[in-house]
């Protein structure tokens, strides 16, 4: 019996391990770094107080600890609110609405590769809940059922701003999941592959995709590296493309800031969770940082080398052995826990900079500048994919070629267009 | 253990699909039965990704719950459409219901019938099996005119015993299907920019 | 040339990409953050900064020694320079009080005391700090100059109670003032 049950309690151990004590706490996380660090921003100071509370224990001072509690606190502040329910909405889907935008992105979280394989008492495990074929793409169609919980809580709120909010939401997302579609293709082809777990262990040998700086042969300080790197440097271009559609169209679907247009407080109040209260709330805050965590880890994973660390070093870190329990899959997956993180304050650093786009800004940006932009991007990668002999001189004239000829027909589209008047009455 | 799960799997997935696919007619208000719908495709989805079809599976919630329910939820929200009121189900309507399940149900039976040999024996896909099959995709012949590669990514991953099924759709659609795939691709093209290009206000 | 039609700025390419803007944003935001670890942002110095941004820790730090002399914080009652009761329970204060937040029992001064000619001094006299919106009326209306606005703004308590102040809790914050005292000094 114990010989059946093995592989699933492993599986749950994962399943509880990575998803509620590795993602979950990231969100509180991201949120006191969404505090502190715009407090820095505005040269404020932030949240800084709440830590524990030793005094009430007999203690002669408190213990700060920077404040890193304040989420708690926030946390306890909104379970004990009032959970309001109006009398106007929709019971059963302003109930499930906010479901349905919190298990998509905690569902997300099993394809992602937080770190190498550990060894435990003799059995080596790796740190991935399902190593399936299909990493991205699941987490596309996992991530795109978010939608729903923000379209029915717009909806079944049965009020003007929220219904305004979802069916932003709703066109917003469906827009960038194409350009986010289309962005990762280029990468995709050019490692081959689908699998996370096998794209990460590809640039652990490679090198970061945005970061080819060593190969199978040498990092960049041996000869024999720059043989052999030409075609990872022009495989640069296509990816640094990719990487920018990519990165913008996740803060578009993540509904971050310069496009979170859904919950637009100078023009929706508070756009699709306006009628919410207490835990509902929470929930629908929380699923919005966990989308955002699952976002900068596909990110990561994709383009920045997931949990390793570069240079040669991930075969030493994943050997590293202390009284027979493999440890390095914990040291890389601390690894990855710093880029997110990384990750995660550049989110935040975007979020206090960039002011919002207007929704006809955001539908251009999406359907006329990214949707050509990716095309193009993967007619290049195709390119330099599939002949890299041509060398660098026949691919850059070639994708200026089309660069041009997209770039004309988007002017002649734009001079056929009737002229609209300099000033509207 | 083995056998146990995926017919478990099998039957809470062939529930959902059921309970969305009855939810949808028997619900009055839209929204409901649009996400009856959803439900449904879920159920689906996870009927495939039981028989190992990982990329048909996910392929169904990405386009068909992702994309294209989306849109549907959206024009019934932006119609504001009422639950309909009153006795709408005319007995003609019903009986017209089941007499089209009744027939589906009984070709079912006719198709299932003529196919004794579709038993659980081909159902589990082994290492074995695999290994077996990656030889066989590397040899031409009739029923095999575009063959794999030795090292290619299917053959390895075969031989490791995962079903590699993405690049498998890949490689019959670049083969086989390769001028179809290529038309079509045109014609979704076309579509989208002229999609854009209609999209794009006239004004006065 | 009643209305002015003002066009909308041409954008030159580099301003339409955004990109350049949008670079030059994140180095702004980043030098502020940057500055406001290193406790060195805009008036740090002379804002008595914690160390972080320009804010002051406020409990531990405070403003006291900055406040103008004009500062208007909570009301008290003062005594003179023989430690008298300045206030001779007119009311005049209570019925000033915009918010009513004065509350005056008047008390006789028996006729053995040796300030027997005041006449009267306040039994109880009390304050709800809930309701005092520290106008200053009170200060002003008083002929006695026995109520003052004094510099303390940290009026706190668990209880409603505890933002009463009563007699001895004024007296207590108000002090000794020394100068004019019509009454005593029988200019009147």
């Amino acid at each position: 019996m114990i010989e059946f049950l093995t592989p699933f309690i492993i599986i749950l151990i994962k399943v509880i391990f990575l998803t509620f004590l590795v993602l979950l706490p990231l969100v509180p996380v991201s949120v006191y770094f969404e505090r502190r660090f715009s407090a820095v921003i505005q040269d404020r100071v932030g949240p800084n107080r709440v830590g524990l509370p030793l005094t009430l224990f007999g203690f002669k001072k408190d213990f700060h600890l920077f404040g890193l509690v304040q989420p708690m606190a926030d946390g306890i502040k909104l379970l004990l609110k009032e959970d309001f329910t109006p009398s106007h909405v929709n019971k059963a889907f302003y109930w499930l609405a906010p479901a349905l935008t919190v298990v998509p992105a905690l569902i997300t979280v099993c394809v992602v590769p937080f770190g190498s394989d550990i060894t435990l008492f003799g059995h080596t495990e790796s740190l991935v809940i399902a190593d399936i074929n299909l990493g991205p793409l699941f987490v596309f169609a996992v991530a795109s059922l978010t939608v729903y919980g923000i379209t029915l809580a717009g909806w079944s709120s049965n009020s003007k701003y929220p219904l305004v909010g979802g069916v932003r939401s709703t066109a917003q997302m469906i827009s960038y999941e194409i350009a986010l579609g289309l962005s990762i293709i280029p990468v995709l082809t050019y490692f081959g592959e689908l699998n996370l777990t096998r794209i990460v262990e590809h640039q652990v040998d490679n090198g970061w995709l945005l970061l080819p700086l060593w190969n199978a042969y040498g990092s960049v300080f041996s000869a024999a590296y720059w043989e052999h790197s030409g075609e990872q440097w022009l495989f640069m271009i296509p990816a640094l493309i990719a990487f920018i559609i990519f990165t913008v169209s996740i803060f578009a679907e993540t509904n971050r800031m310069p496009f979170d247009l859904p919950e637009c407080e100078t023009e929706l109040v508070g756009g699709y969770h306006t009628e919410y209260s207490s835990m509902k709330f929470a929930l629908f805050f929380m699923g919005e940082y966990a989308a955002m965590v699952i976002g900068s880890a596909l990110i990561v994973t994709l383009f920045l080398g997931g949990w390793s660390l570069g240079f040669g070093l991930d075969k030493h870190i994943a050997a590293l052995e202390v009284a027979g329990f493999g440890i390095g899959g914990l040291i890389h997956m601390m690894v990855f826990g710093g880029k997110l993180l990384a990750f995660i304050l550049f989110f935040i650093l975007v979020r206090w900079t960039v002011p919002r786009f207007r929704y006809d800004q955001l539908m251009k940006l999406g359907w006329v500048v990214f949707f050509e932009a990716a095309l193009i991007n993967v007619f290049i990668a195709a390119l330099i994919i599939a002949a890299p002999q041509l060398g660098a001189l026949i691919i850059t004239i070639g994708a200026i070629v089309l660069i041009a000829v997209t770039a004309a027909i988007i002017w002649v589209a734009k001079v056929s267009e009737d002229k609209t008047p300099a000033l509207r009455a | 253990m083995n056998q146990l799960l995926p017919s478990l799997v099998f039957w809470i997935f062939a529930g959902l699909t059921l309970l969305g696919g009855i939810a949808v007619v028997a619900l009055r208000n839209p929204v409901s039965s649009a996400m009856a719908v959803v439900t449904c495709f879920i159920g689906l989805a996870g009927l495939f990704i039981t028989l190992s079809a990982f990329f048909v599976g996910i392929i169904q919630i990405l386009v068909y719950t992702g994309a294209i329910m989306v849109l549907f939820l959206f024009i019934i929200m932006l119609l504001d459409l009422k639950v309909e009121k009153g006795n709408a189900r005319s007995l003609a309507g019903i009986a017209a219901g089941l007499s089209l399940v009744a027939a589906f149900v009984i070709q079912l039976i006719g198709v299932l019938g003529a196919n004794p040999d579709m038993e659980m024996s081909d159902a589990p896909l082994n290492k074995q099996r695999m290994v077996e099959s990656a030889q066989l995709l590397t040899k031409e012949s009739d029923d095999n005119p575009h063959p794999v590669g030795a090292d290619s990514a299917i053959v390895k991953s075969l031989k490791e015993g995962s079903l590699p099924d993405v690049h498998l759709v890949g490689h019959k659609l670049f083969t086989e299907y390769n001028f179809p795939l290529q038309m079509l691709g045109v014609l979704l093209l076309v579509a989208t920019v002229g999609v854009v290009s209609l999209s794009k206000k006239k004004s006065a | 040339m009643a209305i002015i039609k003002v066009q909308r700025p041409k954008l030159k390419f580099g301003e339409k990409i955004y990109l350049g803007a949008l670079i030059r944003g994140f180095f702004l935001t980043m030098r502020h953050a940057v500055r406001t670890i290193l406790g060195k942002s805009v008036g740090a110095g002379t804002l008595k900064s914690s160390g972080t941004g320009v804010t002051m820790q406020f409990p531990e730090q405070t403003w006291d020694d900055q406040l103008p002399e004009y500062y208007r914080g909570a009301p008290a009652l003062v005594t003179d320079e023989e430690d008298r009761e300045r206030c001779v329970s007119c009311q005049l204060c209570e019925f000033i009080c915009p918010p009513k937040a004065i509350k005056i029992i008047p008390g006789e001064i028996p006729t053995d005391d040796k300030w027997a000619k005041v006449e009267k001094r306040p039994k109880e006299f009390e304050i709800d700090m809930i309701r005092c919106i520290y106008c200053g009326m009170c200060e002003e209306v008083c002929p006695e100059q026995a109520i003052y606005l004094r510099k303390d703004y940290l009026i706190t308590g668990y209880s409603r109670e505890d933002m009463v102040h009563d007699k001895k809790k004024l007296y207590e914050i108000g002090g000794k003032r020394v100068g004019l005292v019509n009454k005593w000094n029988e200019l009147k």
